[in-house]
């Protein structure tokens, strides 16, 4: 994090409309110098358009785009300073890997010799030294991406724009991808931005992320904040997996609320939620926030449960679904009131598992301050 | 759909191939042999050759004369090669870069040409060059406009107009060729952009390139394939072209087809014509291997 948020990027009221259909609508927001800022929605949000009107490929229909201050209406792609990664990596088929990442240096008139160094330099940091003579087709998809990065790298941009870089990569090289992406920005302090689909891949390497839905800025936020704080149903059930209950909002007090749902039964939390009283509202429940207790250990869930009122935070269910992904297990919980419930339980010893079956009734409790209430 | 192996069903291959092979075999290779046999033969009387073995008919086509037509038959296609590729590439991107809405519609601007035969294509654009045609009028026309505005402005008149001999030339010919040849070299130049990743365009600019040096070093080096394609197969056909130079070239503009085509006919001498059939025919194939032997540019997906 630095330590004055300078905005480098400002894109202000911006929108883009194909004919008829809107890709962005009316979007505002910074993103600061330094920082690793994540664009996160499905496919088809806008995210792509946002991020190639960032580099100039596609203009705004309305509002401006200012990068370091400067407005770019009417500043093509060649004289911006930001560089991207393409999905397709789009490394040049016929040229060396040193030639590739020469090849913005050489247009900018740098010297031979330094354009040796900083090639080098370029690859290195990408740990491809000793490439240089490579052809393209002579490498992995991880490889190539990697001569994309050191090609935009080389530039030295003020900002960095990644479309779905990880996305054509298998799962390990993706999970070792990340780590190394936040190591690089990190390493360089050039602005990241990057376009993605992938909630895992955004909240690891993020220091902020744009959730985008139809085209509007869904939720600003860290990561962390995103996943415990959404700010409404689309990003709770977006960024992770969610439970969601409508109910009505029953009691909400500067320190105390709860709310009734038909679904789940009585939900106390222990904070206010300025709502309106007998508002409708939406409780999004994480299913790791969720104890599971083992059949019969019905006492122990009274004890767990000890900081919500009796009667809250508390249900019943019969096990409808279970399935065991080695770390976890997830299960699908039908509750009395007939709506289902998930809840995830790590599995802390090797034979956790075999204490569940299907079938079996169930009790669950959940914190108090776990559950958060969703007003749209 | 897995990938099928001729080996394990030699039945289905040899009924699909089997009609084919008979076709190029009768009416190809059997024709083509005799008139390779022909031109080791030697003419005994009107209508009887006596194929002796002779090489006196490849001794008079490599004659000075007769190489000098084929250098220039060889020139002219290069001339109207090297146009159509000027030319052609800039259409083709505008083809490929246009909205999804009209391509198919310039693509078919492309190709209407081929609905009409030859012939008259050819002689529309004897029309359209002859000293009365459209082109000769419309420059005379403008000659007139300069001529009544000069003189409105109370200057001399410029003289009488003179049309321009635009037909029965070198100039015509290679008009004419070009024209004729203009969609072989589009074709095979479009399907090459077409394939060509986008965002290795996008990126280039990015990188700092403009239009002109991204056109230069990226999407040219990555036409390879099709201007290759492009140029074998406009070159080809125009080096062997016979209509063309034959309707609207002049006295001095022959090309190899019309010297075989008149050994064939008015010559009555069909060892000599086939012989230098041949020797056009083994030109070919030398181009053929040529670009067979270049060096494959790798592609990456």
């Amino acid at each position: 994090m630095t330590e004055t948020a300078r905005p480098i990027i400002q894109i202000q009221n911006v929108s883009k409309r194909f004919g008829k259909v809107t890709a962005v609508d009316n979007v505002t927001l910074d993103i600061n110098a330094g920082e690793f800022f994540v664009l996160l929605g499905p496919s088809g949000c806008g995210k792509t358009t946002l991020l190639r009107m960032i580099a100039g490929f596609e203009l705004p229909s309305e509002g401006k785009i200012l990068i370091d201050g400067h407005d770019m209406a009417g500043i093509p792609p060649n004289k911006r300073p930001v560089n991207m990664v393409f999905q397709s990596y789009a490394v040049f088929p016929h040229m060396s890997v040193a030639d590739n990442v020469a090849y913005g240096l050489k247009i900018a008139g740098v010297k031979g010799g330094e354009i040796k160094d900083r090639v080098a330099e370029a690859l290195e940091l990408v740990k491809l030294g000793g490439f240089e003579t490579r052809m393209p087709d002579q490498m992995s998809g991880g490889q190539r991406q990697r001569v994309a990065l050191a090609r935009s790298l080389v530039m030295r941009p003020k900002v960095l724009l990644l479309d779905e870089p990880l996305s054509a990569l298998d799962a390990k090289l993706r999970a070792q991808m990340q780590f190394e992406l936040s190591d690089l920005q990190e390493k360089v302090g050039i602005t990241f931005v990057t376009v993605t689909h992938d909630q895992d891949e955004a909240l690891s390497m993020a220091c902020r992320i744009g959730v985008i839905n139809k085209g509007e800025v869904a939720q600003l936020a860290t990561p962390s904040d995103l996943y415990e704080y959404p700010a409404n149903r689309f990003v709770a059930d977006f960024v992770g997996s969610v439970n969601i209950f409508e109910g009505k909002l029953t009691l909400d007090d500067p320190d105390k609320a709860a709310v009734d749902c038909p679904g789940l039964g009585k939900v106390y939390l222990n904070h206010g939620v300025t709502g309106p009283h007998g508002a409708d509202v939406w409780i999004a429940l994480r299913p790791e926030k969720i104890y599971l207790h083992v059949p019969g250990e019905g006492k122990a869930v009274k004890a767990a449960a000890q900081d919500a009122p009796d009667g809250y935070n508390f249900a019943r269910g019969k096990i409808k679904g279970m399935s065991y992904l080695g770390d976890i297990t997830l299960f699908e919980i039908e509750l009395e009131s007939g709506a289902c419930l998930r809840v995830s339980r790590p599995n802390l010893s090797r034979h956790d598992q075999e204490d569940f079956t299907w079938g079996d009734k169930v009790s669950m409790h959940w914190r108090a301050d776990s559950p958060v209430v969703l007003l749209g | 759909m897995a990938e099928q192996d001729w080996k394990t069903n030699k039945g289905v291959f040899a009924a699909v191939s089997l009609p084919t092979l008979f076709w190029i075999i009768l009416f190809f290779l059997v024709p083509m042999a005799i008139v390779w046999l022909y031109s080791f033969g030697e003419n005994k009387g009107l209508t009887e050759i006596d194929i002796s073995g002779t090489l006196d008919n490849y001794k008079r086509a490599t004659e000075w004369l007769y190489l000098t037509i084929f250098g220039k038959s060889f020139a002219v296609a290069a001339l109207v090669t090297l146009i159509c590729l000027i030319i052609g590439f800039p259409v083709a991107m505008a083809i490929t870069f246009a909205s999804e809405k009209w391509r198919p519609w310039l693509l078919l601007g492309i190709m209407l040409p081929f609905w009409t035969n030859l012939l008259i294509r050819t002689y529309a654009l004897m029309m359209l060059l002859g000293t009365q045609g459209f082109a000769n009028k419309g420059l005379g026309a403008l000659w007139e406009g300069t001529s009544w505005i000069k003189t409105l402005v109370g200057l001399q008149p410029l003289p009488t107009w003179e049309p321009v001999q635009l037909l029965f030339n070198n100039f015509a010919v290679v008009f004419g060729l070009v024209y004729v040849h203009l969609p072989f070299m589009v074709l095979p130049l479009y399907a090459a952009l077409d394939r060509l990743d986008r965002s290795l365009i996008e990126a280039s600019l990015d990188l700092g390139a403009g239009h002109f040096r991204t056109i230069m070093r990226i999407v040219v080096p990555l036409a390879a394939p099709g201007i290759v394609a492009g140029v074998m197969i406009t070159l080809i056909p125009a080096l062997g072209a016979y209509l063309t130079p034959d309707l609207m070239g002049g006295t001095d503009s022959q090309m190899i087809a019309n010297v075989i085509e008149r050994q064939f006919k008015k010559a009555n001498d069909w060892p000599f014509g086939a012989a230098l059939s041949f020797l056009l025919i083994y030109a070919m194939f030398a181009l053929i291997a040529i670009q067979s032997m270049r060096k494959k540019v790798p592609e990456v997906r």
